[in-house]
C-alpha cells in the first residue's frame, strides 16, 4: 500500500469539550486553512475513518461512546488529542465529571495543545498523524503478508522490542564495567 | 391497518452535529411522532468548580463554558459580580465590552449560516460563510489575542484597549464583511433549492413560542419582540436599535432574522465606535462579594440568566447559568413533531444548539 498518507479519512468526536476546539477543527477544513489540500477528508462514519480527532477531557457518559468509536475504526488507526482538555483535562481537570485527558480512555498518539487549539497547530497534528498512519499501514501490510493476527503480530513486535531493550541494557552494563574496571 | 411505530436513535455521533446530542425519534413510517432528547454527553461539572477556584479565577473558567459564546458568558458573570459589589464600570470599558460582544455575535451567526448550509448540502455556501467569518475572527484576534476564547474581562472592567489603528482595521474589515455578506445572503434568501428546504418547515407559532419560553432568534422569528439588549446593559442603552422580528415562524424566518442581525451588529459596532469616550479601562475591585444576584444578557443564541450567591469569602457559594439552548430545546421537540424524518438534521441546526453551554 503505497502513499496512503495522501488520502486518510478524518473522524472528529467531541468528548465533552467546550466547543472551541471542535469549531477550530471544522475551520481547518474551510478555505482559509484548507486541510483538505493535504488529502484528508472529513467523514461522519467511524467504520471508514483512519484518523480520529478527539476534543475535550472525556466524561463518564462520553467514555463508552469514545471507546465504541475507537473499536469501530478499522486498523491501522491514529488518534489525535486536540486541545489542552483532551491532552490533560485542562481547566476542567478538577471538575467532578472529567476523566482527565483522552489517553485515560483510548491510546493517544499525537497531542495538540492550545485553548482553543489554533488551526495551524491542528493542521500540524494532522500532518504528523498521516505520517504515522503511513508507517502503521506499512506495518499492517507486513502483518497481513506474514499471515498473523493483530494480537500475534503485536506479541512478536513486543518481544522484538523487549530484546532490543535488553540488548541495549547489556551493552550499557558492559561499558560501565569497562569504565569501572 | 394501524401504522407501525418504531424508535430510531439519532446521535450522539452524527455527521450533521458538531456536538453530541442524542434524540430518540418515535416514527410512524417517515413521520416523526415524538422526539425525546437525552443530554449529558458534555456535562463537565463546571458549576461545581466554584468550590475549587476563587471568584476571579472563575471568570476564566466560565468563559470556557462554550467556545462560541465565550465572551457573552464571561460578560454575564462579571456583570453579576459587579452588581453584587456595586462596582460602576468606566464608560470606555462598557463600550469595549459592547463592541466585543457584537463581534462575537457576528462570528456566531456566520458560523450558524455555515452549519445550516452544510446541513442542507450546499457545501460552497458553507465555505463562503466561514470565509467571511474569518474576517471577524481576525478582528477579535487583533484586539484580544484569541480567536475564540478571549480572557479580556475582569470584575471592574476590561484588560485590553482598542487603539486608533485597530479601530480603523476593524471598521475596514466589517465593511468588507457587509459587502461580502450581501452577495452570500442572496443565496440564502432567494435561492430556489434553499427555500424548498427552509420554507414552511419547523413551524412554532407565536403563542406556542411564548408558552414554551423560546428565546433569542427562535422567539424573534416567531414574532416575539424579545431582546435582552433592550434592557440597556453595558452601552446598549446609548445605542439606537430595534429587535429584528419576523412573523413567518419557520426555518426560513430564523435564517432571515440571523442574517439581519449580522447587519444590525455591524451597525451597532459603528455606532459604538462613534460614541466611545476616552478614559480608564477598569476600576480596582477590593474585597470579596457578599450577597446574591440575577443578571440577564442577550447571547447570540438568546437570553442567558446568571445567578451568583456569594458569602463574603473568596469562594462563591453557588453559581448557576440558564442557557438559551436549554430554553430552545423544548422548541426543537415542538418542531420535530409531525416533521419528515429527512428534515430532522436541519431542524436540529435551526435552533442553533449549543450543547456545551446547556450541559456545562
Amino acid at each position: 500500500m503505497a502513499n496512503v498518507k495522501r488520502s486518510p479519512w478524518l473522524l472528529h468526536y467531541d468528548g465533552s469539550s467546550c466547543n472551541g476546539c471542535d469549531i477550530e477543527v471544522l475551520a481547518c477544513m474551510t478555505p482559509v486553512y484548507d486541510a483538505e489540500r493535504l488529502g484528508v477528508e472529513n467523514t461522519g462514519d467511524p467504520m471508514q475513518a483512519d484518523i480520529l480527532l478527539i476534543t475535550g477531557g472525556i466524561n463518564a457518559q462520553a467514555e463508552p461512546v469514545v471507546k465504541q468509536i475507537y473499536d469501530q475504526m478499522p486498523r491501522p488507526k491514529v488518534v489525535v488529542a486536540v486541545g489542552i482538555c483532551a491532552c490533560t483535562g485542562g481547566v476542567f481537570k478538577d471538575a467532578y465529571n472529567i476523566k482527565g485527558g483522552a489517553d485515560t480512555v483510548v491510546p493517544v498518539d499525537i497531542y495538540v495543545p492550545g485553548c482553543a487549539a489554533r488551526p495551524q497547530s491542528i493542521i500540524d497534528g494532522i500532518i504528523q498523524a498521516r505520517e504515522l498512519f503511513q508507517k502503521r499501514s506499512e506495518e499492517h501490510d507486513a502483518m497481513v503478508k506474514a499471515g498473523l493476527t493483530y494480537e500475534q503480530y503485536k506479541k512478536m513486535k513486543d518481544e522484538e522490542e523487549a530484546k532490543k531493550v535488553a540488548a541495549a541494557k547489556a551493552e550499557e552494563d558492559r561499558r560501565e564495567e569497562e569504565n569501572n574496571g | 391497518m394501524a401504522k407501525k411505530r418504531s424508535v430510531v436513535p439519532f446521535g450522539p455521533q452524527h455527521p450533521v452535529l458538531p456536538e453530541p446530542i442524542h434524540l430518540d425519534l418515535v416514527l410512524e413510517d417517515e413521520k416523526v411522532v415524538e422526539a425525546v432528547p437525552n443530554i449529558g454527553f458534555i456535562h463537565r461539572g463546571l458549576e461545581g468548580l466554584t468550590e475549587k477556584k476563587d471568584f476571579r479565577q472563575m471568570t476564566y473558567v466560565i468563559e470556557r463554558t462554550c467556545g462560541i459564546c465565550s465572551f457573552g458568558h464571561g460578560l454575564g458573570y462579571v456583570e453579576t459580580i459587579e452588581n453584587i459589589m456595586n462596582v460602576e464600570v468606566p464608560e470606555r470599558a462598557k463600550y469595549l465590552r459592547t463592541i466585543w460582544s457584537e463581534l462575537a455575535r457576528m462570528h456566531s451567526h456566520l458560523l450558524w449560516l455555515g452549519l445550516i448550509s452544510d446541513a442542507f448540502g450546499f457545501e460552497s455556501l458553507f465555505y463562503q460563510s466561514w470565509r467571511i467569518r474569518e474576517r471577524v475572527l481576525d478582528c477579535l484576534e487583533l484586539t484580544t489575542g484569541g480567536r475564540l476564547i478571549f480572557s479580556v474581562l475582569e470584575p471592574g472592567g476590561v484588560l485590553r484597549d482598542i487603539n486608533k489603528d485597530q479601530e480603523k482595521e476593524i471598521l475596514k474589515q466589517i465593511g468588507l464583511v457587509e459587502e461580502e455578506l450581501k452577495e452570500v445572503e442572496k443565496a440564502f434568501l432567494l435561492d430556489y433549492s434553499v427555500q424548498t428546504r427552509l420554507k414552511g418547515v419547523g413551524i412554532i407559532t407565536k403563542e406556542r413560542a411564548h408558552e414554551i419560553g423560546c428565546c433569542g432568534p427562535v422567539a424573534r422569528a416567531s414574532g416575539l419582540s424579545y431582546d435582552m439588549r433592550k434592557l440597556g446593559y453595558e452601552a446598549y442603552g446609548n445605542l439606537d436599535f430595534e429587535p429584528i422580528i419576523s412573523n413567518d415562524c419557520d426555518s426560513y424566518a430564523r435564517c432571515e432574522v440571523r442574517i439581519k442581525e449580522i447587519h444590525q451588529s455591524i451597525d451597532l459596532i459603528r455606532q459604538a465606535f462613534a460614541k466611545m469616550p476616552e478614559g480608564d479601562l477598569s476600576v480596582p475591585v477590593k474585597g470579596f462579594p457578599k450577597g446574591e444576584c440575577f443578571t440577564r444578557i442577550e447571547q447570540p443564541r438568546g437570553e442567558a440568566i446568571y445567578y451568583v450567591k456569594a458569602n463574603g469569602t473568596k469562594m462563591l457559594d453557588r453559581f448557576r447559568l440558564r442557557t438559551p439552548t436549554f430554553a430552545n430545546l423544548e422548541g426543537l421537540c415542538e418542531m420535530l413533531k409531525n416533521c419528515e424524518y429527512a428534515d430532522v438534521g436541519i431542524l436540529c441546526v435551526t435552533i442553533d444548539p449549543c450543547i456545551s453551554c446547556t450541559e456545562r
